[in-house]
């Protein structure tokens, strides 16, 4: 047998004596300096909304939500941030699940993705969010990251804010005097900002049920699977004849956050076309470089995507 | 210990391998720390710590999760499986005998965290095209084996479970 298979095969049974209960202090608390680890920190583990509230008002700028974990934990492993207080909401009661009321679907914050993707109104009644839980990441963060995580982060090139967007969303701000609504066009301020106070969670998204007919397309252009993307699509709406109705294209990985191509979308409706809305994406789209490409390269491939995403959706696919 | 430091610190008991542990942890350790250094349970592994290698994949409550990205403290009052449980209950003997077979592990960095994953897709999925596997297993790296032996091992345990032995 090779090392490896000693590796995997090699059975142990946990160290009783390893530790001790309330044992060696230092060890414990003791600054762990032989790797990079996460700063120090403390956590509450709230069990209730007041709970939370009462949380983010008495530490304001200092707590940070901990949800899913899956972006935050990473960037405190890499020290890239340094929050006195971890708020892990993930025992609040109330705030995972997708129930559907009248003609609204509430995704609740804590709505995990590989549970989103699931839940029977998405796939009865949004489609695009079904297309593009596969594209986050992979199935071990899947099964841990929450579509509110996603949103509040408001990562420029991740899947679930253009949804939002495409769909019409509104984001439910929830904070001690009560909630409040914003719509998904206004939430998303910029890279890595939105409209969230440091006394507000962001509780649930509100997902308008779309019309009949409607139909989504969603596609990315990424190195490797799972990986964020390059430039992406998300789209929805209903085929009129040789145009469109309450088309909404939403571009990512093109700007600082999620953005309507309304010029293109206007050209479609009208019947114009593919090329001619492809052409008119210029009017929309003013991508920065980054390491994935110059903007005339993103350009090009949010040109290139347009194509499939809209020809698919035209055929029915 | 003073009042600043009492919230840097937290009792948990958790279920390791169905073995029932207490134990007062830094919040800030997650959950493979304290796996490997607690509990001396080394079969976890530590590539990268930023969620990208899936050297860590660990089950919890059921589910495939990063063991990087979780803290010990959200661990608390959970079920958790390391490779060592798995291997010892059997659930897997099969996917093992595949990997050595196919010879999908050279160094066995990526075996644990990959055997995890796989468990988790021939569970949900057991007819699983070669696609699948390729999907299900992108955040699972490993720089020895280049995947083709990994997706053999894991096609053909599909194949077994499905009474197709010898298939793939
Ligand atoms: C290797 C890797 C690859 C990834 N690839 C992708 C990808 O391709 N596409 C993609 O979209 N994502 C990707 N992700 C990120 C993943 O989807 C995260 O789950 C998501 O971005 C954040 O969700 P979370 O629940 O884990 O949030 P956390 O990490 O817990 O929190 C993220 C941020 O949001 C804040 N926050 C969380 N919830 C709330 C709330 N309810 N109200 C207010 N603020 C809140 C937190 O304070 C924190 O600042 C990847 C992650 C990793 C590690
Ligand atoms: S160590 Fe957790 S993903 Fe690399
Ligand atoms: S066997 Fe060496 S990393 Fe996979």
């Amino acid at each position: 047998m090779t090392g490896g298979d000693r590796q995997v095969f090699n059975n142990r049974t946990i160290n009783k004596n390893a530790a001790p209960l309330n044992g060696d202090r230092a060890r414990i608390q003791g600054e762990d300096t032989r790797k990079v680890k996460a700063p120090d920190f403390a956590y509450e583990r709230p069990e209730s909304l007041d709970q939370v509230f009462d949380l983010l008002e008495r530490h304001g700028d200092e707590a940070r939500i901990l949800a899913g974990g899956q972006s935050l934990l990473a960037t405190l492993n890499m020290r890239l941030s340094s929050p006195g207080l971890l708020v892990d909401i993930g025992r609040v009661p109330g705030l995972a699940g997708v129930a559907r009321a009248g003609q609204t679907i509430r995704i609740g914050a804590m709505t995990r993705h590989c549970d989103l993707a699931a839940a029977p109104p998405v796939q009865a009644h949004l489609p695009l969010l079904a297309r593009a839980v596969p594209h986050i990441a992979h199935p071990a963060i899947r099964n841990r990251g929450t579509i509110g995580g996603s949103v509040a982060l408001a990562d420029p090139a991740a899947e679930l804010p253009a949804c939002c967007l495409a769909m019409g969303a509104t984001m439910v701000l929830a904070s001690r005097g009560g909630e409040r609504r914003v719509a998904a066009a206004d939430f998303f301020q910029g890279l890595f900002r939105t409209v969230l106070e440091p006394h507000e969670l962001l509780a649930a998204i509100e997902v308008p049920v779309p019309p009949a007919g409607s139909v989504a397309g969603f596609d990315e252009l990424a190195r490797r699977h799972g990986d964020y993307a390059i430039v992406g699509l998300a789209a929805q709406g209903v085929p009129a004849g040789a145009g469109w109705q309450g088309l909404a294209l939403a571009f990512f990985g093109a700007d600082d956050r999620p953005v309507l191509a309304t010029a293109a979308a206007a050209v479609l409706a009208e019947g114009g076309g593919i090329a001619a809305a492809q052409a008119a994406l210029d009017r929309d789209l003013d991508p920065p470089g980054d390491l994935n490409g110059d903007p005339a390269t993103k350009r090009h491939l949010a040109r290139v995507l347009l194509g499939r995403v809209v020809g698919a959706m035209a055929e029915g696919r | 210990m003073d009042g600043a430091s009492m919230d840097r610190v937290r009792d948990v008991t958790l279920w390791v391998n169905g073995e029932r542990v207490s134990r007062r942890v830094a919040v800030r350790t997650h959950l493979v720390d304290f796996l490997r250094v607690e509990l001396e349970l080394t079969g976890s592994h530590l590539g990268c710590e930023q969620g990208v290698c899936g050297a860590c994949t660990v089950r919890v409550d059921g589910v495939a999760v990063r063991g990087c990205l979780m803290l010990a403290v959200q661990a608390d009052g959970a079920r958790v499986e390391t490779i060592e449980g798995l291997s010892d209950s059997g659930a897997i003997a099969d996917l093992q005998a595949a990997f050595h077979a196919r010879n999908a592990l050279q160094c066995g960095y990526c075996t644990p965290g990959m055997l995890v994953s796989a468990a988790e897709l021939l569970a949900a999925n057991p007819a699983p095209t070669r696609d699948e596997i390729r999907a299900h297993i992108s955040g699972n790296y490993c720089r020895c084996t280049g995947y083709h032996a990994i997706v053999d091992a894991i096609e053909t345990t599909a194949a077994a479970r499905r009474g197709e032995g010898g298939a793939a």
